[in-house]
């Protein structure tokens, strides 16, 4: 690869979107999806070209760090590791993934829609790749505006409701963590580095507060436990493109935020607090689940399964042990292809038949095979059959979480998580049973076409990696595992010297104990 | 254990079927019928031939090196796991391999025939393909998580196969009630793994920690778990193999085809948690409490699910109940720490009851799928050989010497008899019971009158060779599969129980202990038992005479002959076969077991409709709408809408506000043209 391209890796990865944006802009009308699809996939291959040059290590890579606003010690400065690194993966994956679903359902105000979709796609890569809690706060919030607009302008019928809600119900929450952000800024030597962030010593009282305005806005985007009804609203009004970008990265923004910086940040709060984030997490686990039971509109249902999947997330984040992140993070991934592809299929339904109402379909298996056998692997990814690669996570959140020594009554929220596995069967079991078998009685489902090829064309990639992951998950764990490990290790040494501060009678034995748990 | 010598070819004993599934499942009806069928059968085939292999190699091992390995992959390796996808035939796997592509070739063949003219016939193929891959990595895996792999495959199969007609609600509705109760037994599986894994986590060399061979080296790190595991295991087990509380989707599952029925739901997949639980046998010998339970709980469900076939009109119910009924026998002996004689019984109820559910099929199809034995009877002269296959199988289960279920049945009661004198007296009953059950069943279809409609009666006809050379082969094992057990009392070697005896080494010293504990014997004799054979001599000859296994054996076949008898005069003897059932027990008891207990309804009206009505009315119209929504979020907009008022009037300049406005602005706009140009 050319070497300015190697220096900035990231960088280009970020932007090349935005060029794209900037062809489409001058593009004749004929050729916008094809731009908006080369970008893409172009985009695609230059993650690859990072994948292909990542080394498993804990270090940050690819790194990128230069001056930007001088006078507050703002930097653009850019860095993958292991956590991050997968992340992106998925979002250049699933970009020309719904490129290319859009590509006929899609017919007003098309260039506008790329538009969007493109500086979507730049923003949430901008935000997995920044290590200036500034610059992560720009692309954070550039997010936002798109995907409510993509929501408002090619949403259903209460499009503008869903939007409003979306934005204000977000941005209400990234407001707390700006004033947490400065509020640190005024501790470090005026950096907005998060390796400056980290050497910032905060007492317990500051920390219960500044992980309190950090996760809200995380645990909104989530969404965790009781802050989830957004979704249901956001999901059933946005396009399926918004739906599929929505459940595939863009909640993952959330627990990733929590990851990357309200654990790291704050060692003794997220002590403190663990309990309760398990607690809701769990909560939002069964709560999700026998929400989504009941749901008659197919999308509302795969909306509130959503908050049951990222449950398992945010249970395995806070149990801080090697497995329970590493699985955190792999559920994340499955997450976002097989609720991904799900949204896809029922936007592929939509299509047809204008309607997302279960009572409305019945008997489909007969007369659409391929539609059958896609929506029947995206569901059993869904409830984590093992061999597919919800299984792989959700197994490692469990297990890991359940030996977590620093999770007080882990075995209990793993217990109460585990049903998650049985409700999970239930809703979506249930949900096929009643779109695809019986008799197909009605007459408009009569009609229905099987998957076109470009559809097939656009499922096929996330079924491949849905077998992958799941069969063979070694290549994600191995790249991710030192990234993770050092979450642990860090938190668990800043701990140490917390406590060394407090007592230092206590120093010693402390850290004793924590090498013989790790 | 020993760690096993490297065997590659085991890997072709899984792939086999595999590709059958892929080929089957990707070409589908573009494949003619005849290749689909060569491709179904002959993977399978192909498979078994490959299982002979390996029992052979492990034959000509000595006895204590007996376990063949194929290291395939790293699976999920991170911090302290290393979960391995590995292979393993011992002498315990090398038994299931043989019986699932032996069983299930036959099955196989005989669908062929049966599916012959299902316009699904290639998909048919594929699922059952697939069937037999993951039931093969189920007994194959060398650790829980694989084997939990093939667990779950298993039931993902029997889904699609139960609602493999899912053009009929009915079906698929059974296909997902047994999925969903499955998963709730594999909620207990999973934690079950837990418990296990955080003993071992870290204590381990290799990481491997839910690899048997690692958790069966190191015994006493599981013993403070043993009972929460084994307990939590279990239930996963009485989930796959329909134990109470979990039985229940099994006569559901019988809306599957017969060869469904016979293959998954009576000669493999059934068994699986049986299998699970003589496989870790050594977690088992270290907690009382739970094998306690494990025996309680299958002699109540034998006991259940036999009084329940009594008179149930349907025979496929019959059949489905006597098989619950006998996997309670299984789990029995499981319970008082006879798993050897519990794979016994695997192995022969394999043989005798596949033979039934295939010989009933046969009746189906004669019967243009009719399957209430009120309309069936004297198929005897008309369907000669599947009359005569499936008396054969009735002589087996009902436990007739020298038939297969004699030899099996007979050491379940015997070794439950050591246990507690109560046990066996229960497990006798149950032995009465299934004798007279399958008279009833025999005389219903096949003595007496016809009682089809004229149409039917005029197309009665033997079933094609492909589908009764099948009931012949498994007659003929019906017969000599028992007698691999022949025990030493009657002059055999009981070879199963030697084959066997290196897996369950450990246990030894556990039956020595029962017996200790029932007959009163000295400590000493139960606690320094340290070879298994030796143990195994005290457990015949510690306080319990050959006399015993005498009278035993004699009380088991005496029962089995008499209360054959007396179903057979009752049953040939009486007029109307409706009312039979009822007149014989009387009005209650007989509404209380055709109504099965009610525990469906009990479940329906005490959990599932609770749940649903909580989730609809409470969680989401109320939770979700009033007080999340209603009160929550939008009081914290009026909240915020209130500072900013404040914030407006102080104008203290805060370019977050403005940035928000100018954001606000914007969006207002956008979608203000948007709605005017759309």
């Amino acid at each position: 690869m050319p070497a300015f391209i190697e220096s900035h890796l990231l960088s280009w990865i970020i932007f090349l979107p935005v060029v794209g944006i900037a062809l489409l802009l001058v593009a004749p009308r004929s050729l916008i999806r094809p731009v908006a699809m080369a970008v893409a996939l172009l985009d695609f291959l230059l993650s690859v070209l990072m994948l292909r040059g990542f080394e498993s290590t804990a270090a940050l890579q690819f790194v990128e760090s230069v001056n930007w606003v001088p006078q507050f010690g703002i930097r653009y400065a850019l860095g993958v590791d292991g956590i991050s690194l997968w992340l992106i993966m998925l979002t250049t994956f699933l970009g020309p993934v719904v490129i290319l679903s859009t590509w006929e359902s899609v017919t007003s105000r098309v260039r506008e829609f790329h538009v969007f979709l493109l500086l979507l796609q730049a923003a949430m890569l901008g935000t997995f790749c920044a290590q200036d809690l500034v610059l992560f706060y720009v692309f954070w919030e550039a997010m936002l505006l798109p995907m409510a607009l993509l929501i408002g302008i090619w949403g259903g019928a209460r499009r503008l409701y869903a939007a409003v809600k979306f934005f204000l119900y977000t941005a209400a929450g990234s407001v707390l963590m700006l004033v947490g952000i400065l509020y640190i800024y005024t501790k470090t030597n005026g950096s907005f580095a998060l390796a400056d962030f980290m050497r910032v010593s905060l007492t317990p009282g500051e920390q219960a507060w500044l992980f309190g305005a950090f996760a809200l806005a995380f645990a909104i985007k989530v969404p965790l436990f009781p802050l989830h009804t957004w979704l249901p609203d956001a999901h059933v009004e946005a396009p399926t493109a918004g739906s599929v970008i929505l459940a595939g990265v863009m909640l993952k923004m959330g627990t990733y935020g929590l990851l990357r910086f309200a654990i790291p940040l704050f060692p003794s709060a997220v002590e403190q607090f663990a309990p309760l984030m398990a607690g809701l997490a769990v909560a939002g686990i069964i709560y999700g689940a026998l929400v989504a039971m009941v749901q008659r509109d197919m999308k509302k249902l795969v909306a509130y399964s959503s908050v049951s999947h990222l449950g398992f997330v945010v249970l395995g984040l806070f149990a801080l042990t090697p497995e329970s992140i590493s699985g955190a993070v792999f559920v994340m991934l499955a997450h976002g292809l097989s609720t991904g592809m799900l949204f896809l299929l029922v936007g592929a339904i939509y299509e047809r038949r204008h309607s997302r109402l279960i009572a409305d379909f019945g008997g489909l298996a007969h007369g659409l095979p391929r539609y059958s056998i896609a929506f029947m692997i995206a569901t059993l990814a869904s409830v984590g059959l093992p061999g597919l690669a919800g299984f792989v996570g959700e197994f490692l959140v469990l297990l890991g979480s359940f030996k977590s020594g620093s999770l007080a009554h882990s075995h209990t929220f793993v217990a109460l998580a585990a049903t998650g596995v049985i409700l999970g069967a239930v809703y979506m079991l249930w949900m096929v049973q009643r779109v695809f078998f019986g008799p197909c009685d009605k007459e408009e489902n009569q009609k229905l076409t099987d998957l076109s090829l470009r559809e097939v064309l656009v499922v096929v990639p996330l079924v491949v990696f849905i077998f992958w992951m799941g069969v063979y998950p070694k290549p994600w764990l191995s790249r991710m595992e030192p990234a993770v490990v050092k979450v642990i290790e860090t938190h668990q040494a800043r701990m140490a010297i917390q406590d060394a501060a407090v007592s230092p009678a206590n120093d010693a034995v402390r850290f004793v104990e924590n090498g013989e748990e790790r | 254990m020993h760690e096993g010598s490297p065997a590659e070819f085991l890997r072709w004993i899984v792939l086999l079927p595999l590709i059958g599934f892929a080929i089957n499942g990707l070409l589908n009806k573009r494949l003619p019928r005849a290749v689909s069928a060569t491709v179904g059968v002959g993977s399978v085939a192909g498979a078994f031939v490959l299982s002979v292999m390996a029992f052979l190699k492990l034959r000509a091992l000595p006895a204590d090196e007996r376990v063949l390995v194929d290291h395939l992959f790293s699976w999920i390796p991170v911090g302290e796991l290393n979960i391995d996808a590995g292979l393993m035939v011992d002498p315990l796997s090398a038994c299931m391999i043989l019986l699932v592509t032996g069983v299930g070739s036959l099955i196989h063949l005989y669908s062929v025939g049966y599916m012959a003219k299902d316009e699904g016939f290639a998909r048919f193929f594929a699922y059952l393909n697939l069937f037999v891959f993951a039931m093969l990595v189920l007994v194959l895996a060398d650790s829980l998580p694989l084997l939990f792999v093939g667990w779950e495959g298993v039931g993902l199969c029997s889904y699609l196969l139960i609602g493999f007609w899912f053009q009929d609600l009915a079906n698929s509705a059974a296909g997902k009630k047994a999925f969903v109760v499955n998963r709730v037994g594999d909620f207990g599986f999973l934690l079950g793994m837990f418990f296990i894994a955080e003993k071992l986590a870290g204590q381990v060399g290799d990481g491997n920690v839910l690899g048997f061979a690692t958790m069966a080296a190191h015994p006493e790190l599981l013993a403070p778990v043993a009972t929460v595991a084994g307990l939590l295991l279990f239930l996963g087990a009485t989930g796959k193999s329909a134990q109470i509380p979990l039985y229940v989707w099994l006569p559901d599952a019988m809306a599957g085809p017969t060869p469904v029925s016979a293959l998954i739901h009576a000669a493999t997949m059934v068994t699986a948690g049986v299998y699970m639980i003589a496989r870790m046998n050594f977690l088992y010998v270290q907690t009382e409490v739970a094998m306690g339970v494990i025996a309680v709980v299958g002699l109540l469900t034998a006991l259940v699910a036999a009084t329940i076939a009594l008179v149930q009109t349907d025979i496929k119910k019959v059949l489905a109940y006597s098989t619950v009924s006998q996997l309670g026998y299984m789990m029995l002996a499981c319970g008082v720490g006879a798993f050897a004689v519990g794979i016994f019984h695997v192995l022969t109820h394999a043989f005798f009851k596949a033979l039934l559910f295939l010989g009933a099929g046969s009746v189906i199809h004669a019967m243009h799928h009719e399957q209430d034995m009120r309309s069936m009877g004297g198929l005897r002269s008309v369907m000669p050989w599947t009359f005569r296959t499936m008396f054969v199988a009735t002589l087996a289960i009902a436990g007739v010497f020298p038939f297969a279920g004699f030899f099996s049945k007979d050491e379940i009661l015997y070794k439950a008899f050591l246990e507690s004198p109560l046990l066996w007296v229960v497990g006798f009953a149950v032995a009465a019971l299934t004798a007279f059950y399958m008279a009833r069943l025999m005389v219903m279809t096949f003595f007496g009158e016809n009682r089809a409609d004229a149409n039917t009666k005029s197309h009665l006809h033997e079933s094609p060779l492909i589908m009764t050379a099948p009931l012949m082969v498994l007659a003929v094992l019906s017969v000599v599969g028992g007698w691999m057990g022949w025990p030493e009392f009657l002059g055999g070697s009981n070879w199963l129980h030697h084959w066997l005896e290196p897996v369950f080494a450990g246990v030894g010293a556990h039956g020595a202990e029962v017996v200790g504990h029932v007959a009163g014997a000295t400590q000493g004799v139960a606690t320094h038992a340290v070879d298994a054979s030796h143990a195994a001599d005290a457990l015949h000859t510690g306080g319990h005479s050959v006399v015993t296994e005498w009278v035993l054996a004699l009380a088991s076949l005496s029962v089995a002959l008499g209360s054959l008898w007396f179903g057979f005069t009752v049953y040939t003897r009486r007029q109307s076969v409706a009312t039979q059932g009822q007149a014989f027990l009387g009005g209650a008891p007989h509404r209380l077991l055709s109504g099965k207990y009610f525990v469906d309804e009990l479940y329906e009206y005490a959990i599932i409709r609770p749940i649903g009505w909580l989730s609809d009315n409470v969680l989401w119209r109320f939770v979700d709408a009033v007080i999340i929504d209603g009160l929550l979020v939008n009081g914290v907009a009026r909240f915020l809408a209130m500072i900013g008022h404040v914030v407006r009037i102080l104008q203290n300049g805060l370019v977050r506000w403005y940035a928000y406005s100018f954001a606000v602005g914007v969006f207002a706009m956008l979608i203000y043209l948007t709605r005017k140009g759309g």
